[in-house]
């Protein structure tokens, strides 16, 4: 149950907040430890752990309360955002007591960054496939696999980790979650190097590594529930696109071609690419109206129209094209690839408009792959919001083990 | 700005479309539809008289309810939805605006209350033969004979122009671009009626020589208030185009659910859901388009030209696709006379035409935001 308080009060607590340690003043992990005992880290949470027990729309007061007052900001969901976008509520649902105090303070300063170990070579749209397996050895279970496309791996020190903990029922009802000390023996990881030539992303293996058996979130056979928990989490984070005119990739698309060389091109060609830029433009300018109107309903507490659930497959696609007609405005330039393809961890080097459009050019071919396929995103569009039936399903009343694997 | 609908909008919604879904359901269309005049009388009288949908946005001052363009937004999106074939859009859009953004005060006294009371049908004739939608394109001159005009010369594709009792003729002055109101039956008026692609929406040729016409405007070139009430007609087609897109994502949902072949709803193939599921997001796109403009018109809000380009260009084109796809997803059935999927099929081209297609709008658009 929400407790109600006021704006005001809220906005009382952060300056008490602010007057015990200021974000210009102290360090990151001061200032947000501080702001977590004050409950003002995620204030939907209950005290003790982070919030105060309000409503998760007033979590913005306090946000700006500490910007308008700080010229310092940790925006730390960059730093830890699987941790806090999606571990937290993980934990606060599933987690003992006694876990939820040892894992949520770190986890929202950042001294200790989360990863999730779902998608496996084998499975990718059809996570609860997944081949992974846990078998339990007394106190303990004791997990053997690969885990792919896992962001932060490297560098993080807990992982949740979906595994299979019975392959003789259908697929859905033998995983189990697992909360994974990433420092434990038999974790292996490796960069995984996309097309690009960085690895944003990690491969997992998983040998021989033991868990004890206290570390499972929800109960054996569970796994799926908490899953989709995280999942619902990661979506409602991708996809809305950016909240400002002249930003993002039609921004990069419009400085290009104002800026194209306009000799060797023909009235012609120049006219139809100028279409096309055009009609980007009216994309992104609808992508960004639509994520308005979803925030609008979402204030006025009305129910959360089609609008807030078309912007992840929308503004997939729209990023592709935009990416992939700058390549067409830049020309011959585009033939050469300044930054090479040394296979490398991302450096995080500012990029020249020129360099950022033959990069995202590469790299947004993910946009529209992770988080949910197009795909898979058209099915549930189809089917939760226009109400169309399922594909019928032959793996779902059959033992996993017994189900076709290529 | 916050684009969202209060509960008095949505009241306005569900009142209009009960009043459609009564008096313009399919049966009505087609019967209306095939008549030269358009429009069925007892309808346009209840539309006016119990509704009070033809005064929607003329001021109070002159018989009407005095609202703006979120709510004839709102009303036009129904009737596209339904498409209920009147005088609406020419009448209550384009000549009422008109009427508000460029003529004398003498002239709203005039002409306003006989629109708010259904007694007027009105329109605008704009384009000259042979030239293009912009006001800009108008070459037609007005002879003055001491204090008074006359016309001679063609307007096509003029809204309901063979059934209106008052034209509004967009035509060159000595001081400008101005508006002249010629009366049907005028000597030297000749209209006809268009053989029109789209049946529900009337269009017709208007003839005049040495035509008797009376200068509505105030003094002075008159363009800037002509392009606002175009704007605002535009947002009114491109929410016609909204409610007539998601008619086609309803229909094509429901047959998609029904119709079964191989033994299982055509709709659980992902061929068909798929183009259902991007139907949708086409159709909350056009409505981000047009309900942006509006909002924009309605609070006086900056950057309305580019809105109404946007909301031009991606509707047009959205409905059409939608259509087109109702078309295809219904199979065989979908390409009969008997199903109503060829009228919003129609309806879809020629109002994407209409003012100005996808091509000019984005052209208009580009110089205006920059894009050179």
């Amino acid at each position: 149950m929400s407790k109600t308080m006021s704006e005001d009060e809220l906005r009382q607590r952060t300056q008490a907040l602010l007057a015990e340690a200021h974000p210009d003043k102290v360090d990151r992990v001061t200032f947000r430890g501080t702001q977590f005992d004050h409950g003002l880290a995620w204030v939907h949470f209950p005290e003790g752990h982070g919030g105060l027990g309000l409503t998760p729309n007033l979590q913005a007061i306090v946000n700006d309360e500490i910007r308008n007052n700080a010229d310092t900001f940790y925006n730390d969901i960059e730093l830890n955002p699987i941790g806090i976008g999606m571990g937290g509520p993980v934990v606060l649902t599933y987690a003992s007591e006694e876990w939820k105090k040892r894992l949520l303070r770190p986890m929202f300063t950042c001294e200790e960054i989360w990863c999730q170990l779902f998608s496996e070579p084998s499975a990718g749209s059809d996570v609860a496939g997944l081949s992974s397996r846990a078998v339990r050895d007394g106190d303990e279970w004791v997990v053997n696999g690969q885990k792919v496309w896992t962001t932060l791996a490297h560098v993080s020190k807990w992982g949740m980790l979906v595994t299979r903990t019975n392959p003789d029922v259908p697929k859905h009802k033998g995983l189990s979650y697992f909360l994974l000390d990433m420092e434990s023996e038999g974790v292996d990881v490796r960069p995984l190097y996309q097309i690009t030539g960085e690895a944003e992303f990690n491969e997992i293996f998983l040998t021989d590594v033991r868990i004890p058996a206290d570390r499972m979130f929800g109960t054996e056979g569970d796994g799926w529930q908490v899953a989709i928990t995280t999942l619902m989490n990661e979506r409602t984070a991708l996809g809305g696109g950016s909240g400002h005119r002249k930003a993002g990739p039609t921004a990069t698309l419009e400085h290009l071609w104002n800026d194209r060389d306009k000799t060797n091109t023909s009235a012609a060609a120049d006219a139809i690419m100028r279409d096309r830029v055009t009609q980007l433009h009216i994309e992104s300018e609808l992508l960004r109206v639509t994520s308005l109107r979803a925030r609008a309903t979402q204030k006025t507490g009305g129910n959360p129209g089609p609008e807030g659930s078309v912007g992840k497959l929308a503004q997939s696609e729209i990023y592709k094209r935009t990416w992939e007609t700058c390549l067409d405005v830049l020309g011959k330039e585009s033939l050469t690839f300044e930054e090479g393809y040394e296979l490398r961890r991302p450096a995080g080097s500012p990029r020249t408009p020129t360099q950022l459009a033959k990069y995202q050019f590469l790299r947004s071919r993910a946009n529209s792959i992770e988080g949910g396929t197009s795909e898979v995103m058209r099915n549930i569009l189809g089917e939760r919001v226009l109400g169309l039936p399922g594909e019928p399903r032959v793996d779902k009343a059959v033992a996993w083990k017994d189900i076709p694997r290529s | 700005m916050d684009i969202s609908f209060n509960e008095e909008h949505e009241e306005l919604r569900r009142t209009v479309r009960r009043f459609l879904d009564d008096r313009s359901d399919e049966q009505a269309v087609r019967n209306t539809m095939d008549t030269e005049q358009g429009y069925d009388e007892d309808v346009w009288k209840k539309m006016a008289q119990q509704m009070g949908l033809q005064g929607l946005i003329v001021p109070a001052e002159h018989g009407g309810a005095g609202l703006g363009a979120v709510e004839m937004m709102v009303v036009l999106e129904e009737m596209g939805r339904a498409l209920l074939c009147a005088p609406y859009l020419s009448t209550a859009v384009l000549a009422a605006s008109a009427i508000a953004e460029a003529g004398t005060d003498a002239a709203k006294k005039e002409i306003l209350a006989g629109i708010a009371d259904g007694s007027t049908i009105a329109t605008v004739a704009l384009v000259d033969e042979g030239a293009d939608w912009g006001v800009g394109d108008v070459t037609m001159k007005a002879t003055a004979d001491g204090s008074s005009f006359t016309l001679t010369g063609k307007k096509t594709f003029v809204l309901d122009g063979h059934t209106a009792n008052v034209i509004l003729v967009v035509a060159h002055a000595g001081d400008g671009l101005a508006l002249f109101r010629v009366d049907a039956g005028a000597a030297g008026l000749e209209t006809s009626a268009l053989p029109t692609l789209d049946q529900t929406r009337k269009l017709a040729s208007l003839s005049f020589s040495g035509t008797p016409a009376i200068r509505i405007s105030a003094a002075g070139d008159q363009t800037a208030a002509i392009e606002r009430s175009l704007a605002l007609t535009l947002i009114g087609i491109t929410a016609e185009q909204v409610g007539g897109a998601q008619r086609c994502l309803e229909m094509s949902t429901q047959y998609a659910k029904e119709r079964l072949q191989f033994g299982r709803p055509i709709g659980s193939f992902q061929a068909i859901k798929h183009r259902c599921a991007d139907m949708l997001v086409s159709v909350e796109f056009s409505k981000s388009a047009v309900y942006n403009a509006g909002f924009i018109a309605a609070e006086g809000g900056e950057g309305l030209a580019e809105a109404v380009n946007m909301a031009k260009s991606y509707c047009s084109e959205a409905f059409f696709k939608a259509a087109g796809d109702t078309i295809q997803i219904h199979g065989g059935m979908g390409f009969t006379w008997e199903h109503p999927a060829h009228l919003y099929f129609k309806r879809a081209k020629s109002s994407s035409l209409l003012f100005g297609g996808p091509l000019q709008h984005r052209e208009q658009l580009a110089n205006r935001v920059g894009i050179s």
